[in-house]
């Protein structure tokens, strides 16, 4: 079986795996990395939602062929240490989980947001596809107004 | 060191007072055993036996209102049966007889236990309980814990997550039980010191002395496990004493889920459990005709294929594999029994069930409207998933369970096992909307793991769970109102849904409150749309009646039930009798309103939203109103439908009265769900059915809604806390969608009458 070589958050790893293999199974049931989740599994709920190489994408739609080589971060990877992300203590602040099954990959889809577009509008916001079956919209886009403000003060 | 621990005999009538025996150093039977020999701490007993009084008073309460005639001089509608005793009490009634085994421990780490006999899926329980614990012990809310509590088939009734019911259900029993610990570790703290109970206060985990001294709650757990009769009063706190109930507060589990720590049924890794998917057939109800499974037997990682009543599992050692080796199975189907129909059969067959009007047209002016709901699929994040490890003479389950009781007796049933020998273990769920109140993933998994002889991992895919998983029943409404002289005469409502499954215990729980269903002559949906459906105005004499109609298909309750369809029904034809008979849509409302809370609810989103400001060409303001399970909400949105085919709400307020609140911050994000789902099946979500099979299949055509349909602008207002929790789960659904409904029809200058209206 081939090996495929990428960096997870932060470290190396090397792992065996059909060429095809969409990254999410990869990460989930051999690498035991379970914060992004299953949803649909085509790309449309992006609960599974991460980074490649600092860009949002969807490890469902993946295969862990096109990943070696690049650098994937999940929402395991996000925090530096016990210092959390800011978007993730905007999170904690607005208090937007509810069910918390989406929240991983809506945290890394308004990251991404943020490094592309670091003060969004509405309308910016409103690009967001991922899927929260709880309806915590507003508060995601409260919160996301609130990470953007206080990385705008933040030297 | 023991724990000390402490339960509320709610059920005990005869008040008997005495002490445990010795509790067992460890394990969590002992220390139920220990609990079950002394249901009757002398503070527990009372405290409990109030619990019952809530419920009974606060129906009282609601029967003196309905017939209070506070109301403007007119026809008085008939009191509803929810006006007097509703689903939410009868489930707490049902509930009395268990609910002293409620159970609270104190450990010597200084943690705070709460075994919640619920499920938490969202509705931030977890937290609201946390909350109640930390208000009575006077703890850190970060001292507390509430893990979901196992199956526990002593509890009967007990541990059923539904009907808005949790809060209002564990209330009081939480409370109680919070403030029988805090007196014994306070006596227990009065003893090691030798001074005056009385003398001692209590704050952040710990009891505190006048002179300074301070003892916390893990170092006084175990004397105060000996502390026989405590020399405090245990009553739980008058409301002006509260610090932290009713302040908005962020979840306990928030962090863990925003670094993906949160663990979900799919998520445990329980050893030997191997991913597991179930090839299923083409129609809903459809049979294994063919099957040749030899290509897949031999694809890599696939570790095996069995045969289950619902289709074809396949066990590999990654889901990819699993799903690979599922999609090179060589299989025919026989069609299923509904394979003859489609979306606008089923809506023919529902027109066609209805029961009669009683009041002929002729003699009065009078408003018809009919209206049509389609199949909405409850499509939670996380799909149906559990882990099943079953052995010749065990098994063990995981997952997110409403009603795990059931779940238990119906598995060892199926696996030829007694009931005891089934260990259904409760894990948190990523949604549920009523989807979680049937296992029907848990019953798959047994029978796959017993098959298979090895444990599994079965999920469901997201197609599994949108064409194979239950949906809120296609409705059809047929409503006639007759007015003259500026009064609304009668008001007639016949709702005819496909069947709804109520299979999970609510049955049982019904007939455990008193309900002889077959003497009345009610089937179970009946008695519930009697339990939960009633009109909130004085319009005249209303009837409601329900007309179901079996089909071979899943289905089940979606938040709110028949509340989500039977209510905006009645809300929508309010606006336009209101409109037909000259008055504005708001005033016509509060001039009926039977309730008086609820009329200040609603003038309170009236003054909060500005209704009636003017709105450009297009956009509209909408109200709606919905009152159920001791709560009131009335929502306020404006929507723009300038373009028919994507009208977007882009602000909404909303007021609500739940009585106690208990988090501020929890239940705005309901009624902000709520919203988003009163959005959602109003404007574009629904699922069509094609010969028998439903057609939507993901996120991708089932159109919930996205962060660009929901409003920039969500106002809450909350009316002043008092008295008693309300149910808030499920309560702002119907109001939501009735106000999205009469924006669209007010800025479109149409008479919508079928939901979604872009479907």
């Amino acid at each position: 079986m081939p090996t495929h070589t990428f960096v997870l958050n932060g470290q190396p790893v090397t792992v065996e795996a059909p060429d095809d293999m969409p990254l999410l199974w990869v990460l989930r049931d051999k690498l035991g990395v379970t914060g992004p989740k299953y949803g649909c599994g085509v790309g449309v709920c992006r609960a599974c939602t991460s980074h490649l190489d600092g860009q949002e994408f969807q490890p469902c739609t993946r295969s862990v062929k096109d990943c070696a080589g690049h650098a994937v971060t999940t929402i395991e990877g996000l925090a530096d240490g016990d210092t959390l992300h800011p978007v993730q203590e905007a999170w904690l602040t607005c208090d937007v989980a509810q069910c918390g099954f989406c929240q991983p990959g809506q945290i890394m889809a308004a990251v991404a947001l943020l490094r592309r577009t670091p003060n969004p509008t509405d309308a910016d916001i409103d690009q967001i596809q991922n899927v929260c079956r709880c309806g915590t919209y507003p508060r995601i886009r409260e919160a996301i107004k609130q990470a953007a403000a206080r990385q705008a003060t933040t030297p | 060191m023991p724990p000390i621990s402490t339960s509320i005999a709610s059920s005990d009538p005869t008040g008997r007072t005495g002490e445990a025996p010795a509790a067992e150093p460890t394990g969590r039977r002992r220390f139920l055993t220990y609990l079950l020999a002394a249901p009757t701490l002398t503070v527990a007993t009372r405290v409990g036996l109030d619990a019952a009084a809530p419920a009974a008073a606060r129906a009282a309460e609601r029967a003196a209102q309905a017939r209070a005639a506070d109301a403007p001089p007119q026809l008085l509608g008939l009191p509803g049966v929810p006006d007097i005793l509703d689903l939410g009490d009868a489930m707490i009634l049902a509930g009395l007889p268990t609910s002293h085994l409620l159970v609270l421990e104190v450990t010597p780490a200084g943690r705070a236990l709460l075994y919640l006999p619920r499920l938490e899926v969202g509705q931030g329980l977890t937290t609201a309980m946390a909350m109640l614990v930390a208000e009575e012990l006077d703890a850190k809310l970060t001292d507390v814990d509430v893990p979901l509590s196992d199956g526990r088939p002593e509890l009967l009734f007990n541990q059923l997550t539904g009907g808005s019911n949790s809060v209002r259900s564990l209330y009081d029993p939480v409370r109680g039980a919070a403030a029988a610990a805090r007196a014994r570790l306070v006596t227990a703290a009065a003893r090691r010191w030798n001074v005056p109970a009385s003398s001692l206060r209590t704050a952040d985990s710990a009891v505190l002395a006048p002179d300074g001294r301070r003892a916390g709650y893990g170092e006084l757990a175990a004397e105060a496990a000996a502390v026989v009769l405590p020399a405090v009063p245990v009553t739980p706190k008058p409301a002006d004493q509260l610090r932290l109930v009713g302040r908005p507060t962020g979840r306990i589990d928030a962090r863990d889920i925003v670094t993906g720590r949160t663990k979900y049924a799919g998520d445990l890794q329980i050893p030997g459990a191997v991913p597991t998917v179930v090839a299923r057939p083409t129609t809903v109800n459809g049979t294994l005709k063919s099957l040749d499974a030899s290509a897949a037997r031999t694809m890599p990682g696939v570790l095996g294929v069995v045969r289950i009543p619902s289709g074809v599992a396949v066990l590999a050692e990654t889901f990819d594999q699993a799903l690979k080796a599922r999609d090179a199975l060589r299989t025919t189907w026989n069609p299923g029994p509904a394979a003859d129909l489609s979306t606008e059969d089923v809506r023919a067959r529902l027109r066609a069930a209805h029961l009669p009007f009683l009041v002929p047209p002729l003699l009065t002016q009078h408003l018809d409207g009919e209206f049509d709901f389609a199949f909405v699929n409850h499509a939670p994040m996380e799909v149906l998933t559990a882990v099943a490890d079953v052995r010749p003479n065990r098994a063990e389950l995981w997952f997110a369970a409403q009603s795990p009781i059931l779940a238990q007796q119906t598995i060892a049933a199926e696996l030829g096992l007694p009931q005891n020998a089934v260990t259904v273990h409760v894990v948190r769920g990523g949604g549920s909307f009523g989807r979680r109140l049937f296992f029907d993933a848990a019953l798959e998994a047994a029978q796959i793991s017993k098959a298979a002889g090895r444990p599994v991992k079965l999920m469901w895919t997201r197609n599994d769970d949108m064409r194979h998983g239950r949906m809120r029943p296609a409705s059809h409404h047929r409503i006639r109102a007759t007015y003259g002289l500026g009064q609304v005469l009668t008001w007639e409502h016949r709702a005819a849904t496909v069947k709804t499954d109520l299979g999970h215990g609510l049955g049982e729980t019904l007939t455990a409150a008193g309900f002889n269903l077959s003497l009345a002559g009610l089937s179970l949906a009946q008695a519930f749309f009697l339990l939960t459906e009633k009109n909130p105005y004085n319009v005249g004499i209303p009837t409601q009646l329900l007309a179901e109609l079996p089909l071979d298909l899943h289905t089940g309750s979606w938040r709110s039930v028949y509340s989500g369809t039977v209510r905006v029904a009645d809300e929508i034809m309010m606006d336009e009798l209101a409109r037909r008979m000259g008055q504005d849509e708001l005033a016509f409302r509060r001039a009926r309103l039977r309730s008086a809370a609820g009329r200040a609810v609603l003038d309170t989103v009236a003054a909060k939203g500005n209704w009636g400001r003017p709105m450009p060409p297009g956009q509209a303001q909408g109200i709606g109103y919905h009152d159920e399970n001791g709560g009131i909400a009335a929502y306020l949105v404006e929507l723009d439908a300038t373009d028919r085919a994507n009208p977007r709400v882009t602000k909404a307020v909303v007021a609500a009265d739940v009585g106690r609140v208990i988090n501020p911050t929890g239940l705005e994000a309901q009624l902000t769900g709520a919203l988003v789902d009163g959005i959602s099946v109003i404007l574009q979500a629904g699922n069509h059915l094609d010969n028998g099979a439903f057609r939507e299949g993901s996120y991708g055509d089932f159109h919930y809604a996205r962060q660009r349909h929901t409003p920039p602008v969500v106002e809450i207002h909350l009316m002043p806390p008092s008295g008693a929790p309300g149910g808030a789960g499920e309560l702002g659904v119907p109001a939501a969608s009735a106000a999205v409904a009469n924006a669209y029809a007010r800025a479109t200058g149409t008479s919508p009458r079928s939901f979604p209206v872009n479907f």
